[in-house]
C-alpha cells in the first residue's frame, strides 16, 4: 500500500460539508482539534515533548552535543532537525531512508525555528572556529491523522522550551562538562499554522481525509510579535492573492491561540 | 468445577477462567482441564461454554456475514477489497455481471473503481484461502450515499442490542438508515447531514461504552437532548 484510499463518498461528503461551512467531525472551518501537550517525558534527552492533535501524535526529543561549527559562521552553534515517519504511524510509512514527506516535514520545522532565530545560537559557541554545541531536534511521528507539520512544530518548540543545557568550562582548548544545568537560550516562539484549500474555502488543521481531498495547502510560521518568518506551500493547486491575505490573518489569530498553550502569560 | 470471574469481568491473556467440565469458546483455550483466556476482554460464562469478548480485535470473516468493503485494487477478473480483516477479500467479476464475463470487453473500472465502498456477503472463507464475496443479493452492492463510521468489530452485537433494541432505537430516534457491516464498518444515511451527525455521535458513544450497562437508555437520552438543542438553536435564529 502506498497511498491511503479514502472512500469516494467520504471525499464527496468532506467537500460538501466544507462548502456548507462545517466539517465532518463537527469542527468549524478555522477550529483546531483538541491539542494535548506534555513536556519533559524522555529522561535521557536534554529536552522532549509529546503533542497530540486529535489522533495525530508526535514525539520530539532534543540532544545537545559538542561538534565543529560551519566555516562560514565559526562562532555560532549548529541546529539540525530530523524527522522520522515510523511505520507504526500509518500503513503508508515504510522503513528505510526518509522519503520526501519526512524531508519536507523536517525542513519546514527547521525553517520556522531557524528564521525566527528562536535559539540564540551565538551563545552556543564554546571555542570560536573549533568547538560549538550542536542542537539535534529529532521528530518522531507516532500516529498520522493529518497535519503533521503543525503538530511537529508545536512539539519541537515545546521541547526546546523544556531543554536543559549542561554547564561547561573551557580549559586548555578542551570543553569540560560541569555538574548542573541551565536553560537553553530561547528568545522567540515560532508557531506553524497550516491551512488547506478545499473547494475555494480555507480550513485550518486538515485531518487525514481532508488532506487527501485538498487542492493545496499553505503553512505559515508566525513569530511571537505576529510576523511571518517562514512559509511552505504544498500540493498542486493554487491560491489567489486574496486567499493568501485571508490565510495570513487566520494564521496570526490561530498562532496566538496555540502559543497560549505553551507560553504562560 | 469452579469459575474464577464474574460474568463480564475484565480478563487478560493467560488468566485462568474456569476449571473442570467446561468448553472453551472464542478467545479461550483448554489445557489439562483448565480454561485460559487468549485476549484482553470481557469474560462470558454461558452454561458450560466460556468465551471472551475481545475489547479490540481485527475482523475474522465468517460465511454469511454481511460486510462493508473498500475497493483497493482492480484486477483482470475481479476486485480486491479491504474488509478490515488481516486478509484482502476477492470479489469476482463473474459474480457481478449476469452475462458471461469477457476480460477484453468488460471494463471493470467502470463497474467498481478504487475507493468505492461495497456492501457484500462472505460466501467462502477458511484459513487457507482469502475470503470470497458476493453482491448477488438484494440490498447488496455499491454504496452511493451516506456516511461511514468505523467501530471495533467485536462491538457490532452491542450496537444491535438485545433482540435489536439498540439499532431499532437508533433508527427511530435519528430517522437514519443504518446498515451494519460485521467487519466494523457502519453505513449511516439520513435526510440531512445533521441527522447523520447525530447517529454517528451515538454510534461512537456505544463503541466507547459498550461494556457498561443501561447504555440504551443513556444513548436515547443523549439523542433526545441533542435534538432538543438543535431545535432551540433554530428557534433562536
Amino acid at each position: 500500500m502506498t497511498q491511503i484510499i479514502i472512500p469516494h463518498i467520504t471525499q464527496k461528503q468532506i467537500v460538501q460539508s466544507i462548502s456548507d461551512g462545517k466539517r465532518l467531525d463537527g469542527r468549524g472551518l478555522t477550529d483546531y482539534r483538541e491539542v494535548q501537550l506534555e513536556a519533559g517525558i524522555i529522561g535521557s534527552a536534554e529536552g522532549s515533548a509529546r503533542v497530540r492533535l486529535g489522533k495525530t501524535e508526535v514525539l520530539v526529543g532534543i540532544k545537545i552535543e559538542v561538534g565543529a561549527p560551519f566555516s562560514d559562521i565559526p562562532n555560532e552553534g549548529v541546529l539540525t532537525v530530523n524527522a522520522e515517519l515510523v511505520p507504526l504511524a500509518s500503513p503508508t510509512f515504510e522503513t528505510g531512508p526518509p522519503g520526501k514527506e519526512a524531508i519536507e516535514l523536517a525542513r519546514v520545522v527547521d525553517r520556522g525555528i531557524r528564521e525566527s532565530k528562536a535559539i540564540a545560537l551565538e551563545k552556543l559557541c564554546a571555542i570560536p572556529k573549533k568547538k560549538v554545541f550542536i542542537v539535534f531536534i529529532d521528530i518522531y511521528v507516532l500516529n498520522h491523522d493529518g497535519n503533521l507539520i503543525d503538530a511537529s512544530a508545536l512539539a519541537a518548540l515545546a521541547a526546546l522550551l523544556n531543554t536543559k543545557m549542561f554547564k561547561y568550562q573551557v580549559k586548555d582548548g578542551e570543553i569540560e562538562i560541569k555538574p548542573g544545568y541551565t536553560q537553553l537560550p530561547i528568545r522567540n516562539h515560532p508557531i506553524a499554522v497550516t491551512l488547506a484549500k478545499i473547494n475555494e474555502k480555507l480550513i485550518v488543521d486538515p485531518e487525514l481525509g481532508e488532506e487527501q481531498v485538498m487542492d493545496t495547502r499553505l503553512t505559515m510560521t508566525i513569530e511571537k510579535d505576529g510576523k511571518i518568518c517562514a512559509m511552505q506551500k504544498g500540493g498542486s493547486g493554487y491560491f489567489t492573492t486574496q486567499q493568501i491575505m485571508e490565510a495570513t490573518k487566520i494564521a496570526q489569530e490561530k498562532s496566538i491561540e496555540l502559543r497560549k498553550l505553551m507560553v504562560k502569560g | 468445577m469452579p469459575t474464577f470471574y464474574e460474568n463480564k469481568q475484565l480478563v487478560t491473556p493467560g488468566d485462568l477462567l474456569a476449571e473442570g467440565n467446561y468448553v472453551a469458546g472464542e478467545n479461550a483455550y483448554k489445557e489439562d482441564g483448565k480454561i485460559y483466556s487468549t485476549q484482553l476482554g470481557l469474560v462470558d460464562y454461558e452454561e458450560r461454554r466460556v468465551h471472551v469478548v475481545a475489547l479490540r480485535a481485527f475482523y475474522i470473516p465468517y460465511i454469511e456475514d454481511t460486510i462493508i468493503g473498500k475497493v483497493v485494487d482492480v484486477g483482470f477478473s475481479g476486485w480486491m477489497l479491504d474488509i478490515n480483516a488481516p486478509y484482502l477479500a476477492m470479489l469476482r467479476a463473474s459474480d457481478v455481471l449476469d452475462r458471461p464475463f469477457k476480460p477484453q470487453k468488460n471494463d471493470l473500472f467502470s463497474i467498481f473503481n478504487i475507493g468505492d465502498l461495497i456492501i457484500a456477503k462472505v460466501v467462502a472463507y477458511n484459513r487457507t484461502r482469502d475470503p470470497l464475496l458476493t453482491v448477488g443479493e438484494p440490498s447488496l452492492g455499491k454504496i452511493t450515499r451516506g456516511q461511514i463510521v468505523e467501530v471495533t468489530p467485536t462491538k457490532i452485537p452491542r450496537l444491535i442490542g438485545r433482540q435489536g433494541s439498540m439499532i431499532s432505537m437508533l433508527k427511530r430516534e435519528t430517522g437514519c438508515h443504518i446498515t451494519l457491516g460485521q467487519n466494523g464498518l457502519v453505513l449511516v444515511s439520513g435526510k440531512t447531514l445533521e441527522d447523520e451527525r447525530l447517529a454517528i455521535m451515538a454510534i461512537r458513544k456505544i463503541d466507547q461504552e459498550a461494556h457498561t450497562s443501561g447504555l440504551t437508555d443513556r444513548v436515547t437520552k443523549m439523542i433526545q437532548k441533542e435534538k432538543g438543542g438543535v431545535k432551540h438553536a433554530q428557534k433562536d435564529n
